[in-house]
């Protein structure tokens, strides 16, 4: 079981995110994450999905969704080294006594503070999904209040 | 022109001649346009299901795309099961269903249903036409969609206001422009190669073919392939006719209901090479037993299907016809060897059988094989489910693509009276028979009135065994007797621990099924002694019209031979003829 992402051009057509969210859950495949935006062309769409299975399983979704008509290109770029891979995360964290402790780690992960209060500070990072989940687990201790994640994108370096 | 004008126009420049449907609130406009134009004549079904069945077997008979249009809400709801049995089986058609206006969509409004969201699953593509300006981009795509690649039915939802609007400049595409949709036609030469050389190195070669040779028209090719390469044979289903049932190399079906010489050359050979099949459970069993020792090859339009199932050793995306082609020029003739002679011996050791005693109670199989007989070589046999379809497959002599016609991923009762009313409006000069058994023609029965209204000449022959005799057989040999909810003649009076047919069970059949079809102007006949069989069957055939003939058959007849769901050859049941 390994985590997939998958970038999927599409045809920017009525219902298209809809079609392929339900061809994944008909079936049987868990969907971690999936984002669906524009591109510099008002006809396509991009979408990236992560999902997690075995290479022949996903594999497999891979087919299923080139099937779709509206779906120009899937590509799993799970394998492909010449990708630039981002994440973007909000995070709300405790911040009563360790104020500067965590201004450090702010600093080392060149993240940026987007709000301060009495009780708490609300910081916004971007990078590799493996920084953010590092960033994620060094926070823990000082009691994270809640994050939103955006979900992995991707684009090819050439 | 109207929306309804430019759909109409449309559906005529795609050579739409033949329609089935049923009207209602929102497609008034449209069937309003069929009132008053020539050229497509649209059969009145009795029911929505009857008329999706009916595109079905339209375009099984023939090839082309079958069309069927429908009202919104429960009209459209009504077509599900027909497109579902429609998208497993890879058959071209397009349902056009209508939808209420597109300001109210989304608000619970009359008769609406979210009909390409509940389509989504079960077709292959679908459409909501939002603007009429889509419209005839919308319908040219559609038919192409259904009928290019592995074909498929398409969904088009039409809102009424569509219909209604009205457009100046209207033109039908020419062309069609789908980035996405580039179906891969001709087969990589280098994998053909490669398939041809593993056929000369095999010492025990088996094709496996199905519904891809028959979609492809490959049927030809497949000859010169049998002819030059000796290769033995066994075809699904779905891909019956393909061959003649009679052909020298011809195994027969394989899979859960099929031939013993077929299943034991699954499990012996070394070289599998699949056309135009999908590694169906019904076929394949446990899939690790299946064909354990055999590199495989998989040929097939549908990239998908490639390793879905099995893992492939040699895959050859590409259209069973055009691959075929490209492999008779490479392959080497081969000559019949000892695998040749072991899989003649299977098919002469097991072959199937059946003892119809004068005197006693009918059997399925001999009417089928009456059938067989009795009808000419362009008759088209259309099947509902269970174990008559079993039988038919079996039993009869299958001699040309096209000609049998049964719904197989779905397993959909209630499929065969309409579909065989499709093939009739395909083909009003040729015989149409419907087996079906007592259970799946009540499914659809209300399409007795579209025959007789239509005089459409649907010859039905229901093998009455008063059971689900499929379920029932599973009951019998696995779930110790126990006919839970199978038995047609079972009644309050009846005992809750039924074992079977005896001496006190109700002898009273609902409903008269000779009555039903008299009922509906049909001539209705029965047999219930072997004896009226081969009357019966010759008055049906030669009177004008349809004719339902019920066959009063054997009550607890079961299907064999018999490989238990998810299990190997090795646990093959073959019952006591064999």
């Amino acid at each position: 079981m390994k985590e997939h992402t998958i970038i999927i051009t599409v045809a920017n057509r009525v219902g298209v995110l809809a079609r392929i969210a339900g061809h994944l859950s008909s079936r049987g495949y868990n969907i971690e994450s999936i984002i669906g935006a524009p591109t510099e062309n008002p006809d396509i769409y991009k979408i990236h999905l992560v999902v997690s299975g075995t290479e022949e399983r996903v594999e497999q979704v891979t087919k299923q969704l080139n099937k779709l008509v509206d779906i120009i290109k899937v590509v799993d770029i799970s394998h492909r080294k010449n990708y630039i891979v981002r994440e973007f995360i909000l995070i709300k964290v405790k911040a009563l006594k360790n104020r500067s402790e965590i201004f450090e780690l702010i600093g080392v992960f060149k993240a940026k503070v987007v709000d301060v209060t009495r009780t708490q500070i609300t910081i916004e990072l971007s990078g590799p999904p493996q920084k953010i989940e590092r960033f994620i687990e060094l926070l823990r201790p000082y009691g994270i209040r809640e994050f939103v994640r955006s979900g992995t994108v991707a684009v090819s370096e050439n | 022109m109207t929306g309804a004008e430019i759909f109409i126009d449309s559906l005529k420049k795609e050579g739409v001649d033949i329609m089935f449907g049923y009207p209602g609130g929102v497609v008034i406009p449209i069937f309003d346009v069929l009132y008053r134009i020539k050229g497509i004549n649209l059969i009145l079904t009795r029911h929505e299901q009857g008329a999706t069945h009916a595109a079905d077997g339209y375009a099984r008979a023939t090839g082309k795309v079958g069309v069927c249009l429908v009202t919104s809400g429960p009209g459209a709801t009504n077509t599900i099961t027909g497109i579902a049995t429609a998208k497993l089986d890879s058959i071209p058609i397009v349902v056009i269903s209508g939808q209420v206006r597109t300001n109210v969509i989304g608000t619970d409004a009359f008769q609406e249903a979210d009909m390409s969201g509940l389509t989504r699953s079960i077709c292959k593509h679908s459409y909501l036409v939002q603007k009429i300006e889509e419209l005839p981009r919308v319908i040219k795509e559609a038919f192409y969609i259904a009928r290019s690649g592995r074909p498929g039915p398409v969904s088009i939802d039409l809102p009424v206001d569509v219909t209604n609007a009205s457009l100046r400049n209207y033109s039908y595409p020419k062309t069609v422009d789908l980035p996405g949709y580039k179906p891969t036609v001709k087969g990589n030469s280098l994998q053909i190669e490669k398939l041809a050389l593993a056929i000369k190195e095999a010492k025990k070669p088996l094709l496996y073919t199905g519904g891809g040779v028959i979609s492809s028209g490959a049927s030809n090719e497949l000859a010169q392939l049998l002819e030059k390469t000796n290769v033995p044979i066994v075809i699904t289903l779905m891909g019956l006719g393909s061959v003649t049932s009679d052909h020298r190399l011809f195994l027969g079906m394989p899979g859960m209901h099929g031939t013993v010489a077929a299943n034991f050359a699954l499990k012996e050979c070394d070289l599998l090479i699949a056309i135009g099949v999908r590694f169906d459970d019904r076929v394949t069993g446990d899939l690790k037993a299946f064909a354990k020792n055999a590199k495989v090859v998989h040929v097939d339009i549908d990239p998908a299907e490639i390793g879905k199932n099995v893992k492939t050793d040699i895959p050859v995306v590409g259209d069973a016809k055009s691959v075929i082609n490209d492999l008779l020029s490479k392959v080497k003739p081969r000559g019949s060897n000892e695998w040749n002679r072991k899989t003649e011996e299977w098919k002469k050791k097991y072959k199937l059988k059946y003892t119809q005693q004068n005197n006693g109670e009918i059997l399925p199989q001999y009417v089928v094989d009456r059938i067989s007989n009795l009808v000419d070589s362009n008759t088209i046999v259309v099947t509902d489910v269970g174990q008559h379809q079993m039988w038919a497959a079996l039993f009869y002599n299958h001699k040309k693509p096209r000609l049998f016609l049964s719904s197989g991923g779905l397993g959909t009762m209630g499929f065969g009276l309409p579909a065989a009313m499709g093939a009739s409006m395909a083909y009003p000069g040729r015989t149409v028979v419907n087996i079906a058994g007592d259970g799946s023609i009540q499914m659809n029965i209300q399409e007795l009135a579209t025959c007789s209204i239509n005089k459409i000449p649907v010859k039905i022959a229901v093998l009455n065994n008063s059971y689900l005799g499929m379920v029932r057989q599973w009951q019998e040999l696995f779930w110790k007797r126990n006919y839970s909810k199978t038995c047609l003649r079972q009644g309050p009076d009846c005992p809750e621990d039924c074992k079977g047919p005896g001496k006190d069970c109700p002898q009273i059949y609902r409903p008269d099924l000779v009555k039903v079809a008299e009922a509906n102007g049909i001539k209705g006949l029965r047999a219930e002694r072997p004896s009226e069989v081969d009357s019966v069957l010759k008055e049906g055939f030669k009177t004008e019209g349809p004719v339902l003939m019920e066959f009063m058959v054997r009550k607890v007849e079961n299907v064999y031979p018999m490989v238990p769901a998810g299990k190997s050859v090795d646990e093959l049941l073959l019952g006591e003829e064999q």
